[in-house]
C-alpha cells in the first residue's frame, strides 16, 4: 500500500504552497504597506521624533492611543492634546496640490483613508469627527516644549497597558 | 392501541411548499434591501422623527417578541400543568416561540441607528437599563427553549424535559414582564408610566402567541393534509377566547385607572376620543375587530365550530394586537409631553403639538420581513426535524375522551 | 414646581463645599462681576471630580422673545440653520439642542418665554435606561452621550421628560472638532463641556450676557459662594417637572 505516502507528499506540498502564498503575493521581502504612498505630516513632533510616539509604535498601536484618549476625554474631561484625534488631523491632513483644499476622509488620499482602504479596515471616526483641520493646533511641536508630564504620564500608562496585553 | 403518537418531518416537495419558501424569501430580501437603504441614507428616509422615535419596526418587533413568549404557553400547559392533551403540540410551540423571537429581535436590531455596533450592545452593559436586562432575557429564553425542545426530542434526555419546561415557563413570564417594563418604567410619558403594563404585556403575550400558534398549526396540518382533530382545536380556540377576554379586561382597567386621575384626562381624551387614527385604531380595530368580534365568533355555538371561522378569529386577534401596540407605542409618543401644567406651550421643536407619523415603505418592508423570517424558520425546521405529529386525530390526542364522546 | 435647590443639595457635598468655597476666596464680590467667571480652569490632564456640580439658572423675567442663546449654541456646536447640515431631514427630524419655548398661562393669559435644553438631572432617566452606558453623567453633573458606544436605540429619548434629545437622521459632515456629531446616534446639550473644561462658560450663557439680557447664570451649584448658588439661595429656582424629583442642574425662576 503506497497510497498513504503519496497522499502525505501531496498534502505536504499543498500545505507548503499555501504557506508560501502570502510571500509569493508580495514578492518575498516587500510587505503590503511598502507600496502605499502616504502623505507627509505637516510638522515633526520634536527634533528627534517624527510623531508623538516613534513611527513604528504609531503604525502598530495608533488606535490604542486614540481609544484611550477618547475615553479619558469623554468620560473624565481630560483634554490633553498629544493624543487628541483633532491634533492627528491637524498634522496629517493632506491638501490637494492644485487647489490647496484638504482632502476628505472618503478620498483615498486622506492620510487615514490611504492605509485603511488598503487594509480594508473600516474606520468609524469620521462619521462624527471632523476629518479636516478646523482650528489652529494647540499642541506644541518642533521643540521640546511639550509639557513633560503631559506626554509621559499618558504614554507611560499606555505602554504599561499595552505591555500587559502582550503587545510590543 | 392502533394510533400512537409519531412525529415526522413534513414532506416539503410540493410546488406550494416552494412557492411559500420563495415568497417568504422575497419578503426577507425586500426587508434586507430596505435596511441597507435606511442605514446608508440614515433614518431621514423613514417616517420616524424626534417626536416619534420608535415607529412601525418597533410595533412589529415588540409584537413578535410578545407573541414569542406566548407561543410557548401551549408547551407549558402540557409540561408544567400536566395537561396531556397539549403534549403533542409542545415541540411546535417551542419552535414557534424561538422563531417569533428571532424575527422580532432581527427587526429590533436592524432599526437601530447603529446596527453595525451590535457587538457594543453585547459588550457594554448598563445593568440598570431594562433594555440591557432584556438582551439577557432574550438570549436566555432562546437557550432555554432550545434545551427544552432538545430534551423533548432526545429520548436519552427525555426525563429532564419537565424541568427544562418549568424553567422555560418561569423565564418567559420574566421576559414578558421585562418587555412590558420597557414602557412601564418610563416616568416621563403619561401613557406608559404604569406598573400595570407589565402584567398586561404578559396577558397580551398569552393571547397573541396562542393566536399565532393556532394559525400556524391549522395551516401546517391543512397544507400537509395531516388530520387535525376537533378535540385539540376546540380546546385551543376556547383558551384563546379566555385570553382575548383577559386582555380586554386589562385594557379596561388600564383606561379606567387613567380616567380616575384627573391629570390623565387629557391624554385619555386624546386616545379615546380625539386622536384621529389612534382613536380609530383603538375602537374599531383593537376593540371591535380584534377583541369583541373574535370573542363572539369563538364562543358562538355554530360559528365557533367552523374551522375557517376559528382561523379568521385568530387572524383578527393578531390584527387587533398590532393595533393595540400601535396605539400604545405610537399614540403614546404622539401625545406631547406635559412639562408646564396650566400653560399653552409652543416652540420650534414641536412642543405641545401632537406628533405626526406616517410609516415609510422601508419600515413596512422591514417589519413584514421580520414576520417572514419567523415563518421561514418554522417551515425549514418542520421540514428537517420532527416537530409535527403525523396526526392529531382525537384518538391520538386523548384516547379516553375520544372514546367517551 | 417649587423645590428650592438648597433643600435638595446633597448635604455631604455641601459641607465639603463650604471648605472648598473658602479656598475659592475672592468669590464674595458683586454678583454682576461673577456672571461670566466660573472657578478657575482645571489642568487639562486632570479628570473632573464630584467637588463641583455645574448648573444653569434661567431668570424668565429677564428672558424675552430673543433667541441669542439658541443661535450661539448652533454656531458653537455646529447644528441647525447656522450650518449646512441636516438638509435631508424634515424639520421634525432635525436636531435641536436648545430651543425657545413660549408659554401662555391658560387662566391668566400671562406670557413668558424660556430656553429649554437638557436639564442635566442628578438622577437622569436617560442614564438609567441606556443599555450600553453611552448615556452617562460626568462626575461634575454634566449629562452626556458617549457617541462611540451609542447604538442609536433611542430609548433615552423615550425616557427624557424634557424632550431634550435628538437623533441624527442623516450623514453629517463638517462638524466642529470640539462637538462631534454623527448619523445614527443621539445627542443633546453638553453644557458646552469643552468650554467648561477650559474654564469658560457655555455659549448660550455667554451670548445672553453679551447682549446684556443677563437672564442666564452658569456656575457651581456645590459652591455656596458662587453667584448661581447665591442667586438660588436668595430668590429660589424651580425645576421643570419637579414632581419627578430628578434634581436638575438647570433651574428656572418665574415658572
Amino acid at each position: 500500500m503506497r497510497h498513504p505516502t503519496v497522499m502525505r507528499t501531496v498534502l505536504r506540498t499543498l500545505l507548503a504552497m499555501l504557506l508560501a502564498l502570502p510571500l509569493a503575493a508580495f514578492g518575498g521581502e516587500a510587505l503590503p504597506f511598502s507600496e502605499l504612498s502616504m502623505s507627509e505630516p505637516q510638522r515633526q513632533f520634536s527634533e528627534t521624533q517624527e510623531c508623538v510616539q516613534p513611527e513604528e509604535e504609531m503604525r502598530r498601536n495608533h488606535m490604542e492611543y486614540i481609544l484611550h484618549q477618547r475615553d479619558e476625554t469623554v468620560h473624565k474631561g481630560i483634554r490633553t492634546r498629544v493624543y487628541a484625534l483633532e491634533e492627528c488631523i491637524n498634522c496629517h491632513a493632506t491638501r490637494v496640490e492644485e487647489t490647496g483644499e484638504y482632502v476628505r476622509a472618503d478620498d483615498p488620499r486622506h492620510f487615514c483613508a490611504a492605509c485603511h482602504t488598503y487594509a480594508s479596515v473600516k474606520i468609524d471616526c469620521f462619521q462624527c469627527h471632523a476629518d479636516v483641520p478646523v482650528r489652529e493646533s494647540t499642541l506644541n511641536t518642533g521643540n521640546n516644549s511639550v509639557p513633560k508630564d503631559e506626554i509621559h504620564g499618558l504614554a507611560a500608562e499606555l505602554q504599561q497597558m499595552l505591555a500587559a496585553e502582550g503587545k510590543p | 392501541m392502533k394510533l400512537a403518537l409519531h412525529y415526522r418531518e413534513i414532506e416539503g416537495k410540493s410546488t406550494g411548499f416552494w412557492v411559500l419558501l420563495g415568497g417568504l424569501g422575497l419578503l426577507i430580501g425586500l426587508a434586507m434591501g430596505s435596511v441597507l437603504h435606511m442605514e446608508h441614507a440614515g433614518h431621514h428616509v423613514t417616517g420616524m422623527n424626534n417626536q416619534i422615535v420608535w415607529g412601525l419596526p418597533h410595533v412589529f418587533a415588540i409584537f413578535l417578541i410578545v407573541a414569542a413568549s406566548g407561543a410557548l404557553n401551549v408547551a407549558s400547559i402540557g409540561t408544567v400543568f400536566g395537561k396531556s392533551l397539549y403534549k403533542p403540540l409542545a415541540r411546535l410551540s417551542g419552535l414557534l416561540a424561538i422563531a417569533l423571537l428571532l424575527g422580532g429581535l432581527i427587526v429590533l436590531v436592524l432599526d437601530l441607528g447603529h446596527p453595525d455596533r451590535l457587538i457594543i450592545a453585547m459588550t457594554y452593559y448598563n445593568f440598570k437599563s431594562i433594555f440591557a436586562w432584556n438582551i439577557i432575557l432574550y438570549n436566555g429564553f432562546l437557550a432555554l427553549t432550545i434545551v427544552y425542545i432538545w430534551f423533548m426530542m432526545e429520548r436519552k434526555m427525555n426525563r429532564y424535559y419537565r424541568t427544562a419546561g418549568f424553567f422555560a415557563f418561569i423565564w418567559r413570564l420574566v421576559l414578558t414582564t421585562g418587555t412590558g417594563s420597557i414602557f412601564g418604567f418610563l416616568v416621563a410619558r403619561e401613557t406608559y408610566d404604569a406598573a400595570l403594563l407589565a402584567p398586561m404585556f404578559v396577558i397580551m403575550s398569552f393571547s397573541f402567541g396562542l393566536a399565532a400558534f393556532i394559525l400556524v398549526l391549522m395551516a401546517a396540518y391543512n397544507w400537509t393534509q395531516r388530520p387535525l382533530g376537533d378535540l385539540i382545536l376546540f380546546r385551543l380556540k376556547n383558551l384563546l377566547g379566555v385570553f382575548v377576554a383577559s386582555v380586554l379586561y386589562f385594557v379596561v382597567v388600564y383606561h379606567l385607572t387613567n380616567l380616575y386621575a384627573t391629570e390623565h384626562h387629557d391624554v385619555e381624551r386624546f386616545i379615546l376620543l380625539e386622536g384621529g387614527i389612534f382613536t380609530g385604531l383603538f375602537w374599531i380595530v383593537q376593540i371591535g375587530l380584534g377583541s369583541l368580534l373574535p370573542l363572539a365568533m369563538l364562543y358562538h355555538p355554530t360559528i365557533g365550530k367552523s374551522r375557517p371561522a376559528i382561523a379568521t378569529a385568530a387572524a383578527l386577534v393578531i390584527i387587533g394586537g398590532f393595533a393595540q401596540l400601535y396605539v400604545l407605542l405610537i399614540g403614546g409618543q404622539a401625545y406631547p409631553l406635559e412639562m408646564f401644567p396650566g400653560y399653552e406651550v409652543s416652540s420650534s421643536f414641536f412642543d405641545g403639538v401632537i406628533g405626526s407619523y406616517s410609516p415609510s415603505i422601508w419600515e413596512i418592508a422591514l417589519g413584514v420581513g421580520g414576520v417572514a423570517i419567523s415563518l421561514l424558520i418554522v417551515i425549514i425546521a418542520i421540514r428537517v426535524l420532527r416537530f409535527l405529529p403525523e396526526t392529531l386525530e382525537d384518538e391520538v390526542v386523548d384516547p379516553h375522551a375520544a372514546k367517551a364522546s | 414646581m417649587s423645590n428650592d435647590v438648597s433643600n435638595q443639595m446633597n448635604t455631604s457635598r455641601r459641607n465639603f463645599l463650604t471648605k472648598a468655597g473658602t479656598t475659592a476666596g475672592a468669590a464674595v464680590v458683586a454678583p454682576g462681576v461673577f456672571l461670566t467667571t466660573p472657578a478657575a480652569a482645571k489642568p487639562a490632564d486632570e479628570p473632573v471630580d464630584i467637588e463641583r456640580r455645574w448648573g444653569i439658572l434661567i431668570d424668565t423675567a429677564k428672558c424675552d422673545d430673543c433667541s441669542d442663546c439658541v443661535t450661539a449654541c448652533k454656531i458653537e456646536n455646529g447644528w441647525g440653520s447656522a450650518n449646512p447640515v441636516e438638509e435631508e431631514s424634515s424639520p421634525e427630524q432635525q436636531a435641536q439642542w436648545i430651543r425657545k419655548v413660549g408659554l401662555k398661562n391658560k387662566s391668566t393669559g400671562h406670557v413668558l418665554s424660556l430656553p429649554l435644553m437638557c436639564q442635566h438631572c442628578e438622577t437622569a432617566p436617560c442614564v438609567d435606561v441606556c443599555p450600553t452606558g453611552a448615556s452617562f453623567k460626568r462626575a461634575d453633573g454634566i449629562v452626556l452621550v458617549d457617541k462611540h458606544i451609542c447604538i442609536g436605540c433611542r430609548y433615552c429619548m423615550m425616557a427624557c421628560p424634557y424632550k431634550a434629545r435628538s437623533f441624527i437622521h442623516e450623514t453629517i459632515t463638517d462638524q466642529k472638532p470640539w462637538a462631534p456629531r454623527g448619523k445614527g446616534t443621539v445627542e443633546s446639550c453638553t453644557m458646552c463641556v469643552h468650554r467648561v473644561d477650559e474654564g469658560k462658560i457655555p455659549a448660550c450663557v455667554e451670548a445672553c450676557k453679551a447682549d446684556n439680557h443677563n437672564a442666564m447664570f452658569f456656575g457651581d451649584l456645590n459652591d455656596e459662594n458662587s453667584v448661581i448658588s447665591q442667586e438660588l439661595e436668595k430668590h429660589g429656582g424651580e425645576q421643570v417637572r419637579a414632581d419627578l424629583e430628578l434634581n436638575t442642574g438647570v433651574r428656572y425662576r418665574g415658572i
